[in-house]
C-alpha cells in the first residue's frame, strides 16, 4: 500500500488538491495568527468562517458578483472581530467563553438565516463558483501546469495574502505595534499609542481573514452552503498557529504539510478495505493537529501577553 | 470608559444577571422572527405551548432538559476550577460508547444493578476521553481547549467507524446503528405516554451532589480556591495537578453519564446523530446558570424549553429551530457581561 | 573617594532641569513632600533613599506618569505640562526603569522603533534606524546587535538597549533607576563608561540608587531622600560612605527595645542554599548559610530584589532550590512543597497578602481554614466533608482572639482592609504553634495600630519558643524587634550581627553592598 500512496503523491492532481484543501486553512490560520499575535485568542474562528461561508454564499445567490462576495465575507468577518473584540479586549472578559458563545451564536444564526432566505431547499442550492483560471503560459507546462497554475483567482488570493500578511508584521510600523500588544503592551502604552485600538484592529483584521477562509469553502472549493460545513477547520487552524510557532510563513508551511496529509488521505480511501475503515483517514486531519500541538509545546514561544487582558493604569 | 471593582455585590444584582441576559437575548431573537416574517405575539405563544402548554409539552421539556442538565454541570464543575473543558459533547458519546459496549448483552443484572453499572461505565468512559487533555496540560501545557474540541471530532468518527462496522445492529436494516441496550439497563420512562425518563432524576441528584461536593467538602473547597486564584491555593498547600486531575474526571463523567441517559433512556440505541450539540449547549446552560449547580437545574430547564418551544414553533410559524440555538447562545454571551456588571461598575469617560 | 569626573563649577552650567516644591499624596501617604531641586547640564545627580523614600514617585512624577499635587517642573527653562509622558519625551527627558519593558521574543531594533514612526507609514525606515544606531554605538560605545533577540541578551545588554531607546528619542536628560541592581561588577563598568561619554557629549544623567559606593564612584552631587522629603544636597566631593548611609538611614539612635532571651535549639538550619536565576542572570541566592533558634527573631535586612524573594519563595515551599539543604527543627527537608513545610510546622507569612495569602474570592472562615483543612475536627463521615460548624466556630474564636474586623465572616475575603486581612493570615499562621516563621514583610502596608498588633503577636510568639525570620525593608522595624540583623545582596547573606549596639548606619553600609562589614561589626574592629 505505501507504493500505491506514494505513486499517488506524485501525480499533479495530488499537489493540485493539496493547494485547494489548505487555502482555507491558510486564510483560517493567518487571520488567528494576526489575533493571537496581538494577545487575543479568537476561540469563535469556527463560527466565523461558518458565518463567512454563508455569507458570502448568499451574497453572490442573491444575485451579487463573485469579487462583491468575497469582500462582503471579509466585512462581515470584521464586525464579527468587533464584537470579539468589544467583550475580550475592552471589557477584559473570558477569552474562552467569549470565542466559544460567539462560535456557537455565529454558526446558530449562519443556519437561520440561510434557512429564513431559502426555506424550502431539500438540496442545497448551488450558486456558480470561481472558476479555474489557467495562468497564461505557466499552465501549460507538464505537472506544475495542472498542480499550480491553475486554479481558482481565490486560491491565488489566498497564497498572494501570505507575504502581503509577512510585509505588514514585520515591515511596518502598524505590525510593529501589533506584534509588541501581544508581547507586551505595556511598552506601547509607554510610547502613547493605545493598546486597546492595536488589538481590537488586529481582531477585526483576522476575522475578517478567517471569515474569506470561510467564503471560500462555498465559493470556491464547493458551490453550496450546508450546516456543518466547516468541520473543525477552525480549531484545526487554532493548532496550526501553535505548530506554526505564530511566524506566518510556518503556517503556510503547516497548512500545506496538513492539507498534504488531507489529500492523501482522500486518495487513500480507495484503499480503504475492511483493513482500516475511511473514518480513520478523516481522522488524521485532528490526530495530526493534536500531535502538532504536542509537538510544539516545548520549543514554542508563545507571545508573551497572549490571554492577558490589558487594562490601563497597570503600570510597571 | 473605565471598569471600577466594586466593593460588594448586592443579592438583586446576582440574581437578575442572568435574567437580564435572558431578556437581551428574547428581544434580539424577536428581532430575528419579525425578520422571518412570523407574527412575534403569536410566535411567543407558540414557544410557550411549545414549551410548557401541555402535560405533552412538559415532559418533552423535561426530557431534553435531562442530558443538557449533565453537560451543563460537566462545563460548571471544569470551569470552576477554569478548566476549558469544550469536549463534552465527545465525553457525551464515550459514555454512550460504554453503555452500548457492556449494556447491549455483554453483561446482565437486575435493573436496580444494571441501570448504575450502565452509568458507572459511562462516567468511566466520560472520565476516561478527557484524560489525554488533562495531561497534555499538565505536563506540557498544552492549551486544552483545541485539545479537547479535536477530540470531539476524533471521538465521532470513531462512533460512525463502529456504527457502519463492528457495532452495526444486524436487525437495522442497513441504518448503521447499535444494537439496543437490553431491557434491563433501559431507564423506565415515567409513563408509556411520555419520554421522560429515570435519567431525569438522575440528572437532578447529579446536580444536588455536585452543589453538595462543591460547597461542602474538601474537593471543592480545592476546585474553586485553583479556578480562583492558583498561587494562592498552592500555597495553602492545594495540590493544582492533582485537583484539575480530579475536575477533569468528574466532569468527564458527568458529561459520559449524560450519553447514557441518552442511549439509554430517550433512545434505546446508539445512532450517529443521537446529540444535537448537547455537549456545546451544556457550556450555555453552565454559564447562564453562573457555574452553580443548582442553577444549572433552571438553566437546563429553561434551554430545554426554548428549544422544545422552538421546534413547535417553528411548525407552527414556519420560522427555522435554529432560533433556539441562537437564543441560547446569545443568552450565555450576555450572561458574560451581565456578570461582569455585577462585578464592576462601568464608567464612562 | 573621588569622582573620576572633573567637576565644573555649577554656575558655569546650564540649569537643565529645575524641581519646584513638588508634593505628592497617595491617599494619606505623603510620597514626596515640597522637593525641590536642580541639574545642570554635563551633571551626574545622584538621588538617594531606601524603598519608600519616595525616589521613583518623584521620578516618575517628572516622566509624566503620576501628576503633581503641588510645584512645577521645568526642562530646559520650558514649564513640563503635568502627566504627559509625550510632553516629557519631547522636552528631552528619558527614563531607564528598573524593571525593563521590553519585548524578549523581538528583536533590539524593534524594541527601539516602536512608537517613533507614524502609525500607517508604509514601510519601517529600518535602514535609517540602524544607521543611527551605529552612530550612536560609536559616540557612546553603546554597542549591541540591532537584529539580535531581546530574549537571548545579557542583562547588561538589555539595559544598553533600554538606554538606547531613550537616546534614539533624542534624551538630553536621562534618569536611570537603579540601573545596577541587576548587573554583574563588569556590566557595572561599562555602564559607568557609557555614562560616562554621555555626559561627556553634554547629557545630564539622574542617576537613582541606594548603593553608596556606586555612587561615590560616577556623580556629581547627592541628593538624599528619607520618607518623601529631601532630607540633604552634598556634593560627591565631599561625601564618604558613612556620612551618606547616615543621611539616608537617618540618625535614629533608638535603642532596641527587645527582650532577647536565650536562644533554644536550632528550628531552621539552612545549609549552602543556591537557587539559580534566569538565564544570563546572576544566582538568586547564592551560598546562604543560616540558623534561627527558638525564642528568638532574625532580621533580614536588605533593599528589594537582593534574593529575598527567592529565600521566601524557598522556605514557603513555593520553590525547589538547586542546591544545599534546609532542616526544620532537626528535620531535613527532601520534599519541597507548601504542604511539607506546613506539617513540619512552619508558619508563612506571605509578602503578598493578595496573590499568595489569601483567595479573595473565598469568604474569610474559608480563608482561615485552609491550612487546617486536612486535620480533624474539620473532616466529619469519615471522608473529606468539612464540618461547618466546626470550621466556623474555628473561625469565630479566631476573628474574636486576632481581633479581625469584618462585617461576617461570610464575606469574601478581598474586602477585608489590609491590616484585618494580615490579621486573618497571622490568626490562621499562629494558630498551629509554628516552630519557625517566616514573616515577610508583615507590616507593609499597615495602619500603625494594626502594626503595633502584628509585632505584639510576633513577640508572643517567640516568647512561646518559635523562631522567626522578620523579613522587611523598614530598618526601624527590624532594629526593635529583632534579636540579631543579616543582610542580604545580591544573593549573598552576611554574618548574623547582635542589634545590641547596631546603629541603622551600620546597617546601611551592609545594605549597600558591604557584607563584610559585618565580620567587622562582630569582631568589634569597626568605629
Amino acid at each position: 500500500m505505501l507504493e500505491q500512496l506514494a505513486e499517488l503523491v506524485i501525480t499533479a492532481g495530488f499537489w493540485a488538491a493539496t493547494i485547494r484543501i489548505a487555502a482555507p486553512l491558510i486564510f483560517a490560520t493567518l487571520g488567528e495568527l494576526i489575533c493571537e499575535r496581538a494577545g487575543v485568542l479568537n476561540l469563535g474562528i469556527e463560527g466565523i468562517m461558518t458565518f463567512g461561508a454563508m455569507a458570502g454564499w448568499m451574497w453572490v445567490f442573491q444575485g451579487g458578483d463573485l469579487w462583491g462576495g468575497v469582500i462582503f465575507a471579509a466585512f462581515i468577518g470584521a464586525i464579527w472581530g468587533l464584537i470579539h473584540a468589544g467583550f475580550t479586549v475592552h471589557l477584559g472578559l473570558s477569552q474562552h467563553v467569549t470565542g466559544i458563545g460567539l462560535t456557537l451564536f455565529a454558526t446558530a444564526l449562519s443556519a437561520f438565516i440561510f434557512r429564513v432566505l431559502l426555506p424550502d431547499s431539500t438540496t442545497p442550492p448551488k450558486i456558480e463558483p470561481f472558476q479555474n483560471i489557467n495562468i497564461p503560459g505557466l499552465s501549460d507546462l507538464p505537472f506544475f501546469g495542472e498542480a499550480l497554475f491553475s486554479h481558482t483567482p481565490m486560491t491565488y488570493l489566498a497564497f498572494v495574502i501570505v507575504p502581503v500578511v509577512i510585509y505588514v508584521l514585520y515591515k511596518t510600523p502598524l505590525g510593529l505595534a501589533m506584534r509588541m500588544a501581544g508581547e507586551n503592551p505595556v511598552a506601547i502604552e509607554a510610547q502613547g499609542i493605545n493598546v486597546l485600538s492595536i488589538r481590537t484592529g488586529a481582531v477585526m483584521a483576522g476575522s475578517a481573514l478567517m471569515s474569506v477562509g470561510g467564503a471560500y469553502l462555498t465559493m470556491s472549493a464547493f458551490d453550496a452552503f450546508y450546516f456543518g460545513m466547516s468541520q473543525g477547520r477552525g480549531w484545526i487552524a487554532v493548532a496550526l498557529v501553535i505548530f506554526a510557532s505564530w511566524k506566518p510563513g510556518r503556517a503556510l508551511f503547516g497548512a500545506l504539510l496538513f492539507a498534504g496529509f488531507d489529500a492523501m488521505q482522500v486518495r487513500a480511501q480507495q484503499f480503504s478495505t475492511a483493513d482500516i475503515p475511511y473514518q480513520f483517514f478523516l481522522m488524521l486531519p485532528y490526530v495530526l493537529s493534536i500531535l502538532a500541538m504536542i509537538v510544539m509545546a516545548r520549543w514554542a514561544r508563545v507571545p508573551k501577553a497572549l490571554l492577558t487582558p490589558f487594562r490601563r493604569g497597570d503600570r510597571v | 470608559m473605565r471598569l471600577e471593582p466594586r466593593e460588594n455585590t448586592p443579592a438583586w444584582m446576582v440574581v437578575s444577571a442572568p435574567v437580564i441576559a435572558i431578556l437581551v437575548s428574547l428581544v434580539f431573537s424577536a428581532g430575528l422572527i419579525l425578520w422571518a416574517g412570523a407574527p412575534l405575539g403569536g410566535a411567543a405563544v407558540a414557544l410557550a405551548k411549545g414549551a410548557f402548554g401541555s402535560v405533552y409539552a412538559v415532559t418533552e421539556t423535561l426530557t431534553r432538559a435531562t442530558p443538557i442538565m449533565l453537560t451543563g454541570l460537566a462545563a460548571a464543575v471544569a470551569f470552576r476550577a477554569r478548566f476549558w473543558n469544550i469536549g463534552a459533547e465527545g465525553q457525551l458519546y464515550c459514555g454512550a460508547l460504554a453503555a452500548t459496549w457492556l449494556g447491549t448483552g455483554a453483561v446482565v443484572m437486575h435493573p436496580a444493578l444494571m441501570i448504575p453499572f450502565l452509568f458507572l461505565i459511562g462516567a468511566l468512559g466520560g472520565g476516561l476521553a478527557l484524560l489525554l487533555p488533562v495531561v497534555l496540560k499538565s505536563k506540557l501545557k498544552v492549551d486544552e481547549v483545541v485539545t479537547t474540541l479535536l477530540l470531539n471530532f476524533i471521538i465521532l468518527l470513531f462512533v460512525g467507524y463502529l456504527l457502519d462496522g463492528p457495532w452495526k445492529d444486524p436487525m437495522s436494516m442497513g441504518w448503521p446503528q447499535a444494537e439496543p441496550i437490553i431491557d434491563e439497563g433501559v431507564l423506565p420512562a415515567a409513563s408509556p405516554r411520555y419520554r421522560v425518563h429515570l435519567g431525569l432524576i438522575v440528572a437532578l441528584l447529579s446536580a444536588v451532589a455536585v452543589w453538595f461536593t462543591m460547597r461542602y467538602t474538601v474537593w471543592g473547597y480545592e476546585i474553586r480556591a485553583v479556578g480562583h486564584n492558583p498561587e494562592g491555593a498552592r500555597f495553602a498547600g492545594i495540590s493544582i495537578n492533582m485537583t484539575v486531575l480530579r475536575v477533569a474526571m468528574i466532569s468527564g463523567g458527568l458529561a459520559g453519564m449524560a450519553g447514557v441517559s441518552e442511549v439509554a433512556g430517550t433512545k434505546g440505541y446508539l445512532t450517529h446523530e443521537f446529540s444535537p450539540g448537547f455537549g456545546y449547549t451544556g457550556i450555555a446552560v453552565a454559564m447562564l446558570a453562573n457555574l452553580h449547580p443548582l442553577g444549572v437545574i433552571l438553566s437546563a430547564l429553561f434551554m430545554a424549553g426554548i428549544f422544545v418551544g422552538a421546534d413547535s414553533m417553528g411548525r407552527a410559524m414556519n420560522i427555522p429551530t435554529y432560533i433556539a440555538d441562537v437564543m441560547v447562545a446569545l443568552a450565555m454571551l450576555c450572561m458574560l457581561v451581565s456578570l461582569m456588571l455585577t462585578q464592576y461598575r462601568l464608567k464612562l469617560r | 573617594m573621588h569622582p573620576d569626573l572633573t567637576t565644573i563649577q555649577r554656575g558655569d552650567r546650564m540649569t537643565v532641569l529645575q524641581i519646584s516644591g513638588v508634593t505628592k499624596r497617595f491617599g494619606s501617604l505623603v510620597a514626596n513632600s515640597d522637593i525641590s531641586l536642580t541639574l545642570a547640564e554635563g551633571e551626574v545627580l545622584a538621588l538617594l533613599g531606601e524603598n519608600g523614600a519616595g525616589k521613583t514617585t518623584l521620578m516618575n512624577i517628572l516622566f509624566g506618569h503620576y501628576t503633581a499635587d503641588e510645584g512645577t517642573i521645568q526642562v530646559f527653562g520650558q514649564e513640563l505640562p503635568p502627566g504627559q509622558t509625550d510632553a516629557a519625551i519631547k522636552a528631552g527627558v528619558g527614563m531607564v526603569h528598573q524593571h525593563f519593558t521590553l519585548a524578549e521574543n523581538m528583536t533590539v531594533l524593534e524594541n527601539i522603533m516602536l512608537g517613533t514612526e507614524p502609525l500607517f507609514a508604509l514601510r519601517s525606515a529600518t535602514g535609517r534606524a540602524k544607521a543611527k544606531l551605529r552612530d550612536m554605538a560609536e559616540q557612546y560605545g553603546l554597542a549591541v546587535d540591532p537584529d539580535a533577540r531581546v530574549g537571548d541578551l545579557s542583562v547588561g545588554e538589555r539595559q544598553r538597549v533600554e538606554i538606547l531607546k531613550v537616546l534614539y528619542r533624542d534624551a538630553r536628560i536621562l534618569i536611570l533607576d537603579e540601573p545596577t541592581a541587576v548587573l554583574t561588577p563588569q556590566e557595572v563598568d561599562q555602564l559607568f563608561e557609557t555614562l560616562r561619554s554621555m555626559v561627556a557629549k553634554g547629557l545630564s544623567i539622574i542617576f537613582i540608587s541606594h548603593k553608596l559606593h556606586e555612587i561615590l564612584a560616577i556623580t556629581d552631587r547627592v541628593c538624599v531622600l528619607r520618607r518623601g522629603e529631601l532630607v540633604g544636597e552634598i556634593a560627591t566631593a565631599e561625601a564618604d560612605r558613612d556620612r551618606l548611609a547616615e543621611m539616608m538611614v537617618g540618625r535614629q539612635v533608638k535603642r532596641p527595645d527587645v527582650d532577647h532571651m536565650a536562644p533554644g535549639a536550632p528550628v531552621l538550619e539552612l545549609g549552602a542554599l543556591g537557587v539559580e536565576g534566569p538565564s544570563g542572570h546572576r544566582a538568586e541566592l547564592a551560598n546562604i548559610n543560616l540558623t534561627v533558634h527558638q525564642h528568638e527573631i532574625i532580621g533580614l535586612a536588605g533593599v528589594a530584589g537582593n534574593g529575598q524573594s527567592a529565600l521566601a519563595r524557598v522556605l514557603s515551599g513555593m520553590q525547589v532550590p538547586n542546591a544545599g539543604t534546609i532542616r526544620i527543627a532537626g528535620d531535613d527537608v527532601t520534599d519541597f512543597r507548601p504542604t511539607t513545610f506546613m506539617d513540619l510546622g512552619v508558619g508563612r507569612i506571605p509578602e503578598d497578602r493578595h496573590t499568595s495569602g489569601t483567595v479573595g474570592e473565598m469568604l474569610i472562615w474559608e480563608n482561615l481554614i485552609s491550612e487546617h483543612m486536612r486535620q480533624a475536627p474539620f473532616w466529619r463521615l469519615g471522608g473529606r466533608v468539612i464540618d461547618f460548624a466546626a470550621a466556623r466556630e474555628f473561625a469565630d474564636k479566631l476573628i474574636e482572639e486576632y481581633d479581625v474586623r469584618c462585617l461576617s465572616k461570610e464575606m469574601p475575603a478581598r474586602l477585608l482592609s489590609g491590616g484585618n486581612m494580615q490579621k486573618l493570615i497571622l490568626a490562621r499562621v499562629l494558630d498551629r504553634k509554628p516552630r519557625f516563621i517566616l514573616a515577610n514583610q508583615p507590616v507593609r502596608g499597615l495602619d500603625e495600630g494594626a502594626i503595633a498588633t502584628v509585632h505584639e503577636r510576633l513577640l508572643d510568639a517567640k516568647r512561646n519558643g518559635a523562631g522567626i525570620l522578620l523579613v522587611s525593608e523598614d530598618l526601624d522595624e527590624l532594629l526593635r524587634l529583632a534579636d540579631r540583623i543579616v543582610v542580604m545582596y545580591h544573593g549573598e547573606m552576611s554574618e548574623p550581627v547582635s542589634t545590641r549596639e547596631l546603629s541603622p548606619r551600620d546597617v546601611g553600609v551592609m545594605m549597600a553592598g558591604d557584607l563584610s562589614y559585618a565580620r567587622q561589626l562582630n569582631s568589634g574592629a569597626a568605629a
